[in-house]
């Protein structure tokens, strides 16, 4: 635990580091405005040793006294905000600095790291970490800074004015210390049990109220209330257990602060009896007393919102800290790629026990259509991952124009592609926004015509603000199949050597399913084509057709070959017509 | 928010004794001036008596003793109380929720339910908790004060109303301008999350177009705006302690400033000027806990407002009949009967489905194939009665769906959703969804006319492997086969499968059906599809388009007079297939 917790700090260290200037300001902020503030008290308590009694109040001395008071408060005030105001404004700059490097890392590290970890909670990580560090950050700066300043500060005046009331305030205060570390030591596991609890609640929930159809088609309601009882008494129990033990730090605290004023008062009355000391030194000892004790309530108030702070961090710099993908070992462009690939003795597997492709060569002319098909979970998208150095291969290589991929840029490979994935991808902002996403000096009417050919244009016009029509985040507000078509002319308007589709399978309707074939058929006219195809019909007439299965190919060659063959494709394609 | 008091009943003890406690605890806090001021007035000033201090320090410790245990017992009763009323709320909050249908759930939805019964839960539960610990005490400081500070001197108690109002003034200033600036950060967060989400689920598309630069500047942009958003807030509620202790520290002047001068006229003593001063001060530290209270009251009046939204939503599908009813279908009734049913989701929308009329005998396998959008789905969750037929009725062995309590309805069903979840726990747990006594026997039979047992067999746990939520720790295919078993192992009398072959290949599809036709020969099958293939030999083909039947007939018949089903024929198979 301690371990980590040091780990974190020293990575953040070099981010608070980047903001010295104005932590420095803030420090001085403090070390001002609390100063004053403890000042305060001594000088209200010298303006009552001027108020003895009846007739014998000196108020020469009041009143400049009261002047220093105001001059004070004035100081105490502007500092004070402006220590707030810094300290805030320091963590929402981490915050944003942080934010903008996850997230920049989502587009750096290899693309199995976006495959393998949930979305949900790498943008959880991006919103809710994030947010819960800086809280914790505010707090820790905060504390660290008031509470420092005002042990050293409210120590310093308490020696000045009796140390030996000073030492018998600085011995007392371990046991505050001592109990609070108990009680956070206590609390922190019963936290932490009631958080994994919680999240097992949530995902209870999700299960169930997210699949709502399936509960009621199977009846399942009784059992999914025992389920939740049995979590949800869990929770109560432990629940209880860490509130009560949480809330007990605020009380105890107290108690031993008033044990602690108890005790000044007491010593202090008897010094000032045996003449040791003033009223007035008596009384703004005692306020010291209550303001020394202050800090350390404070920090046991803060607890939880520190764990939690360190726990998020420690998530957010376990994303930092992905290994980015190789750099690339060129920036030159791509000129004039006339689309001919060529993949030598390939081997590729995304987990070492599980080799998926082996040993696979191919040889495809500029021009060429290619179709791949096999039983899902084939390994049909892996090829294109690997054409599109999503993955880098095992072993052997992939050219592209004779040229081995991993010696062009990533960007440069990948312009000389288009891509039509099945499921389409469009960001929220308008159709013509999101047609221009891979050309954006296109023109308004090199977009339409692109649209025209992808057979897109007609639905686009009959949208209620034709192209500047909003697409709402995953493009709810459109059909799969129009997706696919924007998706298409999106790709177009790229103008690009080498296609790759993934055909959609069953979410398209007839009429739109029609209108995609067709635009993938006029696509491919003149241009190297990968097309991952779900039905047989449409691939005939390729000029290779490679089967998969179980991440190998296992055959090719065009339609007739491979029906002649009486092979894998044959069954595949007469499976498809079979009685029932 | 006063709406779920209801969950206090349970508790009526805590709730009143709660506050009581720390009532006491206040007014024991409340004494400790006036102890200190008779340690200084009579203790130093009259008696010069180190015993009467002595036995005055005596009282400051018992008061704290007191007053510690008191608040010990308050932390209990609040803890447990809302703990208590938590864990009711969430409780029937879930079960409220599994009696909605589904039309209710859409428009909710099920993240924020969950979101609902977690975060919006615990923040009335904490909110609970600050009520009963700290909405009687620091109301009853601040006025406890006030009239202690008139018991001194009536006059110098105008300052501390004077003192109170600016303060109360400040707090509703800062937040009035504060809250709606929160709800402003809250929606610029969801926009980072909202790129985030893009970014992730069209990694590959950004990749392949190389828009990673473009990304980054719209997540620096939107974490701006964040940031300046947050620092404008933040400037505002920095102001919120400085100008209290402004405030507070302007009252201390005027009360030793009048206070000298009432105490050379000899109306007031120089230890009431030091109560007065600690009276000021624990005014101070009651209103900045007013103004946390405040912060969490509207935070969770919000919370409360949301689950309230839950409780008071009513379940579109009630049932109104809770007995077993006895059938006697004779051999001709038919199974499943639509007559005229029309439904629409809002009643002033457009018809989803309109005027569909079809019977299906017992044991027959209908196919229901049709564009996206036709109704197909919508169709087949009539008969589960998960929507109600909004005109005509559905009948299921001659009665009414609605006439049926649910159990007995879906009980006879095995329902394979479009999107194939599994849930949390073993694979033989999945399989035992319907009827938690199904022997391994069962299951094994209904895994092998899935097509699933070669995998499931092959895994080195079998039966007892880990499903992790959803499912996600087996492909498409396989969760697909997985869902397909769970819904047969109770040997339902009805089996619906809403495109449920989506992810097999043709292949498996075709030795499913095989598989289904033989071994369940009196199970009614319902098969809605967008593939011609898996349906063309069914009992009864219905043709669904615009919510209306375009045809309903055998293969051969719908060729040659259903135009729509012909497309859709043609669009997929070849002349030669089709004839086949």
């Amino acid at each position: 635990m301690r371990s980590i917790n040091s780990s974190v700090v020293k990575k953040l260290l070099p981010r608070l580091k980047s903001h010295a200037f104005l932590l420095a300001l803030a420090m001085l902020s403090a070390v001002v405005s609390i100063s004053l503030t403890l000042l305060i008290p001594v000088l209200v308590g010298n303006a009552i040793d001027n108020i003895i009694g009846e007739g014998q109040v000196y108020f020469e001395a009041v009143t400049q006294i009261i002047i220093y008071i105001a001059a004070a408060i004035v100081g105490v005030t502007t500092c004070q905000w402006l220590m707030n105001y810094l300290v805030n404004l320091i963590s929402f700059r981490i915050v944003r600095d942080m934010r903008r490097d996850v997230f920049r890392k989502f587009n750096t590290v290899p693309l199995s790291a976006i495959d393998t970890n949930p979305h949900g909670d790498l943008i959880s990580r991006v919103i809710n970490d994030v947010d819960a560090v800086g809280d914790g950050l505010t707090q820790i700066i905060l504390q660290l800074f008031s509470g420092v300043v005002t042990i050293v500060g409210t120590l310093g005046f308490m020696i000045a004015i009796d140390w030996r009331i000073a030492v018998a305030v600085f011995l007392l205060t371990p046991l505050s210390l001592f109990l609070a570390a108990f009680i956070g030591k206590l609390t922190h596991r019963r936290f932490t049990e009631q958080q994994i609890l919680q999240g097992e609640i949530s995902s209870f929930v999700e299960e169930h109220v997210g699949n709502q159809q399936l509960v009621k088609a199977f009846s399942y309601e009784p059992r999914a209330f025992k389920g939740f009882d049995k979590l949800n008494g869990e929770l109560q129990t432990v629940g209880f257990k860490a509130q009560f033990a949480g809330a007990l730090a605020n009380p105890s605290t107290r108690f031993v602060n008033a044990l602690v004023y108890a005790a000044v008062a007491v010593f202090g009355a008897i010094t000032v009896i045996s003449g040791g000391l003033s009223i007035g030194g008596l009384s703004c000892f005692l306020t010291y007393a209550n303001q020394y004790t202050k800090p350390f309530n404070e920090v046991t108030g803060v607890l939880t919102q520190l764990n939690t702070g360190i726990a998020a961090a420690e998530r957010v710099f376990e994303v930092l800290e992905w290994a980015d993908e190789t750099p690339d070992k060129s920036k030159t462009p791509v000129n004039n790629c006339k689309g001919r690939v060529t993949i030598e003795d390939v081997s590729f597997s995304y987990v070492p026990e599980k080799p998926l492709i082996k040993h696979f060569s191919l040889e495809v002319p500029s021009g060429c259509h290619v179709a791949i098909v096999g039983p899902t979970g084939c390994g049909k998208t892996t090829l294109i991952n690997l054409l599109m150095r999503f993955y880098e291969v095992n072993e052997g290589r992939i050219l592209l124009d004779g040229t081995d991929i991993r010696d062009l840029s990533r960007d440069g490979l990948r312009r000389c592609y288009g891509m039509v994935l099945q499921d389409s991808w469009l960001f929220s902002g308008t159709i013509m926004e999101n047609l221009r996403y891979g050309n954006e000096t296109a023109t308004d009417e090199e977009v339409i015509a692109a649209a025209k050919s992808a057979h897109a244009h007609s639905f686009i016009k009959r949208m209620p603000d034709g192209y500047n029509t909003e697409i709402s985040e995953g493009g709810g507000n459109l059909s799969q199949g129009q997706k696919q078509l924007l998706c298409i002319a999106r790709a177009m308007l790229t103008d690009p050597s080498v296609l790759i589709l993934d055909e959609a399978t069953s979410s398209i309707d007839t009429l739109t399913e029609i209108r995609v074939q067709k635009a993938f058929a006029k696509m491919m006219k003149g241009r190297t084509s990968f097309v991952v195809a779900h039905r047989l019909s449409t691939i005939k007439e390729s000029d290779i057709i490679l089967v998969m299965k179980d991440g190998n190919i296992i055959e090719q060659g065009s339609h007739e070959e491979l029906l002649k063959k009486r092979g894998f494709y044959h069954t595949l394609y007469h499976s498809q017509f079979e009685k029932q | 928010m006063f709406k779920l008091r209801r969950f206090l009943k349970g508790y009526m003890k805590e709730v009143i004794i709660g506050p009581l406690c720390k009532l006491f605890e206040a007014i024991l806090e409340l004494f400790v001036p006036l102890v200190m001021a008779n340690i200084i007035d009579v203790g130093i000033n009259e008696l010069h008596s180190a015993g009467y201090v002595l036995r005055m320090g005596g009282a400051l410790v018992l008061l704290a003793a007191t007053g510690l245990t008191s608040a010990l017992f308050c932390q209990y009763f609040a803890s447990k109380a809302s703990q208590g009323a938590g864990t009711e709320i969430r409780r029937e909050l879930f079960v409220h929720i599994n009696y909605l249908s589904h039309a209710e759930l859409d428009k909710l939805g099920t993240p924020s339910l969950i979101t609902r019964i977690t975060n919006d839960t615990n923040q009335v539960q904490q909110s609970i908790a600050m009520c009963i610990r700290l909405l009687t005490r620091a109301p009853f400081i601040i006025i406890g004060s006030l009239i202690m500070a008139m018991s001194i001197n009536q006059n110098m108690a105008l300052i501390f109303f004077g003192a109170s109002l600016l303060i109360a003034l400040t707090l509703y200033f800062v937040m009035s301008r504060s809250v709606p600036l929160y709800a402003a950060v809250q929606k610029k967060l969801d926009k980072i999350g909202l790129i985030s989400r893009e970014n992730l689920s069209g990694n590959r598309v950004i990749r392949a177009f190389s828009k990673q630069k473009t990304e980054s500047e719209r997540v620096d942009e939107a974490t701006e705006d964040l940031t300046r958003t947050s620092v404008r807030v933040s400037m505002l509620s920095a102001l919120l302690s400085p100008v209290t202790y402004l405030v507070t520290d302007c009252a201390i002047i005027a009360i030793v400033w009048f206070g000298a001068i009432n105490v050379n006229a000899g109306g007031m003593k120089t230890g009431d000027i030091v109560a007065l001063v600690s009276y000021m001060t624990q005014i101070l530290l009651a209103m900045v806990v007013v103004a946390n209270l405040v912060i969490l009251m509207t935070k969770s009046g919000a919370s409360a407002k949301r689950i309230n939204e839950v409780f008071e939503t009513e379940p579109s599908v009630r049932e109104e009949y809770y007995d077993y009813m006895p059938l006697h279908p004779s051999a001709d009734t038919p199974k499943i009967e639509f007559k005229n049913v029309s439904f629409n989701y809002s009643s002033n929308g457009d018809d989803e489905l309109s005027d569909i009329s079809f019977t299906v005998k017992r044991g027959q396998t209908v196919g229901i194939i049709g564009g996206t959008g036709s109704g197909k789905s919508t169709l087949i969750s009539l008969i589960p009665r998960f929507y109600d037929a909004t005109q005509g009725s559905v009948l299921v062995d001659g009665y009414d769906v609605r006439r049926y309590c649910f159990r007995q309805l879906r009980e006879q069903m095995g329902i394979v959703p479009q999107q194939s979840v599994l849930f949390s726990g073993t694979i033989r747990d999945n399989m035992k969804w319907r009827n938690n006594q199904s022997t391994d026997k069962d299951i094994i039979s209904a895994l092998k006319i899935a097509q699933a047992y070669d995998f499931v067999s092959a895994l080195p746990k079998s039966l007892d492997s880990r499903v992790e939520q959803g499912g996600k720790n087996f492909s498409g295919g396989q969760r697909q086969r997985l869902c397909i078993a769970r819904a047969i192992v109770a040997q339902p009398e009805i089996l619906i499968l809403d495109d449920s072959f989506s992810a097999l290949d043709f292949a498996t599809d075709a030795a499913l059906r095989k598989a289904l036709a033989e071994n369940a020969k009196d199970t009614t099958v319902i098969i809605v599809t967008q593939r011609a293939s898996t349906i063309k030999n069914a009992d009864l083909i219905l043709v669904l388009s615009d919510g209306r039947l375009a045809g309903q007939g055998s293969h051969d018949g719908l060729f040659e007079s259903c135009e729509v089903y012909r497309d859709i024929c043609l669009s997929q198979l070849s002349e030669s297939e089709v004839a086949k």
